[in-house]
């Protein structure tokens, strides 16, 4: 087993509960200070944040800010009616979780030594993972999955013994529309 | 046409129309000092950038327009954070300049460094670091724009030193672009309509305005609601003076020492219109317990306050200047058939005014008189600005306000040490009214420096000291929550001496002992046109505010002064 007990966790920042997170996508400007200004309202107003990912998109005026968050202290609508005074803040959007298309990559180094070096790489190719470094006795491995997914291979990883962990947070986008399918008589199936 | 940077940024003042600026200089911000003198802006020189602030806030609740402090980088910002966060609570409308140290020693701990955005993104709506001489003037046009629109509110510039000395081409910003600032000022039609109905059919309705009707002056529209429909008014802490006091529907302050009518009336209720307030916590005290079975009509400028504290059964984000005549425009045309409600609040009007019991002869002045004799000598556009504390609810409780703006105190952030500087910044920009300041002597300690200020600017304000010797408040809460332990609450009457203190600062200085010298001691007072005039007033000590609402309690167990006990 791996010894976990020299990770510290950081405040705020915890596993989401099902039914208790949202996603919400922030796009703002991008400008200095825009995501200290964001943490900050979090910080001060006691709402959680289970993870944060930041990047700018296609516009280079602009970055877009993928954030769960915890709904059990604050409404959903506190937070962004909140959000939304900030000035640097254009648009937020609510992706239900349901709805969306959720991704997280994860790094990761673990033991892989002897006969477990074949077994990691069997989950490297289960998981559609990649090696993307090789040492003499570990490994680092990279992968990009639905979260729950991404949960399953941390908890395998652990089992073989992890050395160094390093997950994004999570993107999301919301589902596209699906064509309708028909049968024979014109019914929606 | 080429300006340095510190060109560039006082002419954009001008541009926005700033007639004064209150401030200090200091080594980051020298070179904004040297065109301001070839400027007619008047910049009046404090004694502590903390009273710079206030004064900006002062000015800005006084004229309507916003307030603009200018200060030095470091210790400078640091001290007017106080005053930044007071007007953030309170969305008074300033523009705070900063000095900084030059973009290349930012980050260094240069001397006088400090993060001045950082400091103060959480008490601003927004702040700005100019980073190059060609923003000054978008970002100036931008921190008036954000400071004044929407929900009003303090914003601040950091402006480096080397930025003002750069060389730039001169331009003004023909257009705006805040992409995410887009205030809602139009409320939503189907709202108001239910609004409106809803209104028709209450039976017990009140109309609990705050601090928002004052910043948007819509005094009119509200009394025009109020009389149209018949519906009885509270005016919070700030909104007082918003429908005359003297007006029959006018109930007075709610609260934690709200008078018993306007308690009591929002707990009876069945329907609040809820105007520019935000059910601070001073006002509904346990909030599970408040107005338990009232619907509530929300109207609020800024989206967040609707359903924060209480959900709103009616919500309605919009400016009042636009949601109130829509309203109006849709209400029935005679007013309500809620004579039983307007009876049952006349009831206890009678039976639980507001009052004290007058001091027996040869004893101390009692602090409300103080205000009663101040409010019934004074002239209509009398400005009347408190700090913090007990004399700030006699103040509010027993002070005759009969127009909107004439009432200027820190309400949220609670700033004792408010009331001096603010004065200051009304009378300048109000320099026809009479101010009025009734302050405490704990608050008046914090910030009496800027007296000084008051005489060398020759801004003529008088303030009443209700000097009981103690930081009133807390000795009052000490004696009723804490079994007469006084801890750290007694300041001593005779220290300092207030009447040299106003002496030494250029300006005249009275003292009060007896009941009869009240009202010629005011009176002369109000004859002084040349400097300032402290009348240091020896109140009671034992005097307590009252009616009470115990902290953590519902606003059903107000506590009303002892002669009035016994018989509820």
């Amino acid at each position: 087993m791996t010894d976990r007990s020299n990770l510290v966790p950081i405040g705020g920042i915890r596993t989401p509960v099902e039914g208790r997170h949202h996603i919400l996508s922030v796009l703002v400007e991008n400008r200095a200070g825009v995501l200290a200004r964001v943490a900050l309202l979090f910080s001060r107003r006691g709402y959680n944040i289970y993870s944060l990912a930041v990047a700018p998109t296609d516009d280079e005026r602009f970055s877009r800010l993928t954030m769960v968050v915890d709904v059990e202290t604050a409404s959903l609508e506190q937070i962004t009616k909140q959000l939304h005074k900030l000035i640097n803040v254009i648009k937020i959007s609510e992706v239900d979780p349901s709805q969306a298309v959720e991704y997280e990559c994860m790094l990761a180094t673990v033991a892989a030594e002897g006969h477990n070096r074949a077994k990691v790489m069997e989950l490297v190719e289960l998981y559609d993972g990649e090696i993307v470094d090789v040492g003499v006795d570990q490994l680092t491995l990279m992968f990009a999955l639905p979260p729950g997914r991404l949960d399953d291979v941390e908890a395998f990883l652990a089992e073989f013994g992890l050395v160094e962990l390093q997950r994004t947070g999570r993107i999301a986008l919301g589902k596209l529309p699906k064509p309708v399918r028909r049968t024979k008589r014109g019914k929606v199936s | 046409m080429k300006l340095t940077g510190a060109q560039a940024l006082i002419k954009s003042l001008e541009m926005q129309g700033v007639e004064t600026i209150f401030g200090l200089p200091g080594g980051a911000i020298l070179p904004v000092y040297d065109p301001l003198l070839d400027s007619p802006i008047r910049h009046i020189l404090v004694r502590h950038e903390q009273g710079a602030g206030h004064a900006a806030e002062g000015y800005a609740q006084a004229t309507g327009r916003p307030g603009v402090a200018m200060v030095t980088s470091g210790p400078a910002a640091t001290n007017i954070v106080t005053a930044i966060a007071d007007a953030y609570v309170d969305s008074i409308p300033i523009v705070v300049i900063t000095g900084q140290v030059a973009t290349s020693s930012i980050g260094s701990d240069a001397f006088q460094e400090t993060d001045t955005t950082g400091i103060t993104m959480s008490v601003t709506k927004h702040n700005w670091l100019v980073t190059s001489a060609s923003e000054i003037p978008r970002v100036v046009a931008e921190a008036f724009h954000v400071a004044t629109s929407g929900r009003p509110g303090p914003v601040l510039i950091d402006f480096p030193k080397d930025v003002a000395n750069q060389v730039m081409e001169w331009y003004w910003p023909k257009r705006l672009d805040l992409p995410g600032y887009q205030p809602t000022t139009k409320g939503h039609p189907k709202m108001i309509e239910q609004a409106a109905a809803i209104i028709a059919g209450a039976e017990r309705p009140v109309i609990y305005a705050g601090g928002g009707v004052m910043r948007a002056g819509v005094a009119g529209q509200v009394l025009e609601l109020a009389e149209r429909t018949g519906i009885p008014v509270v005016t919070t802490l700030m909104a007082r003076g918003i429908i005359p006091d003297s007006h029959p529907l006018a109930l007075g302050m709610p609260g934690m020492h709200g008078c018993y009518t306007a308690v009591t009336a929002l707990q009876r209720a069945d329907l609040l219109i809820t105007l520019g307030a935000r059910f601070d916590d001073r006002v509904t005290g346990k909030v599970d317990g408040f107005a338990p079975v009232a619907k509530v009509i929300h109207i609020d400028v800024d989206p967040a306050e609707v359903g924060k504290v209480r959900r709103a059964d009616i919500p309605i984000v919009g400016d009042l200047r636009s949601v109130l005549p829509e309203l109006i425009r849709r209400l029935p045309a005679e007013q309500l058939r809620i004579a039983p409600w307007i009876g049952e609040i006349r009831g206890w009007q009678q039976r639980y005014p507001l009052s004290y019991e007058p001091s027996a002869s040869g004893r101390p002045i009692k602090p409300q008189y103080v205000v009663e004799r101040i409010s019934a000598a004074a002239t209509p556009d009398t400005i009347l600005v408190s700090g913090v504390g007990q004399h700030q609810m006699w103040a509010s409780q027993y002070f005759r306000f009969e127009r909107p703006n004439g009432w200027i105190n820190s309400g949220g952030l609670g700033t004792m040490g408010f009331a001096v500087p603010a004065a200051i910044g009304a009378k300048v920009g109000r320099p026809g009214s009479t101010v009025w300041v009734i302050d405490g002597d704990g608050c008046f300690q914090m910030t009496a420096q800027e007296l000084v200020t008051a005489s060398a600017e020759r801004i003529p304000i008088k303030v009443a000291i209700l000097n009981n010797g103690y930081l009133g408040m807390v000795r009052q809460w000490q004696e009723m929550f804490y079994e007469e332990r006084y801890s750290e609450v007694y300041l001593s009457p005779d220290l300092p001496d207030y009447v040299k203190w106003a002496e030494a600062m250029g300006g005249v200085g009275f003292r009060v002992e007896e009941e009869s010298e009240v009202d010629p001691v005011i009176e002369k007072a109000n004859q002084i046109h040349d400097r300032p005039v402290v009348i240091d007033f020896r109140v009671d000590t034992f005097e307590k505010v009252y009616p009470m609402v115990p902290a953590g309690s519902t606003n059903d167990e107000i506590v009303l002064p002892p002669h009035q006990r016994g018989e509820r």
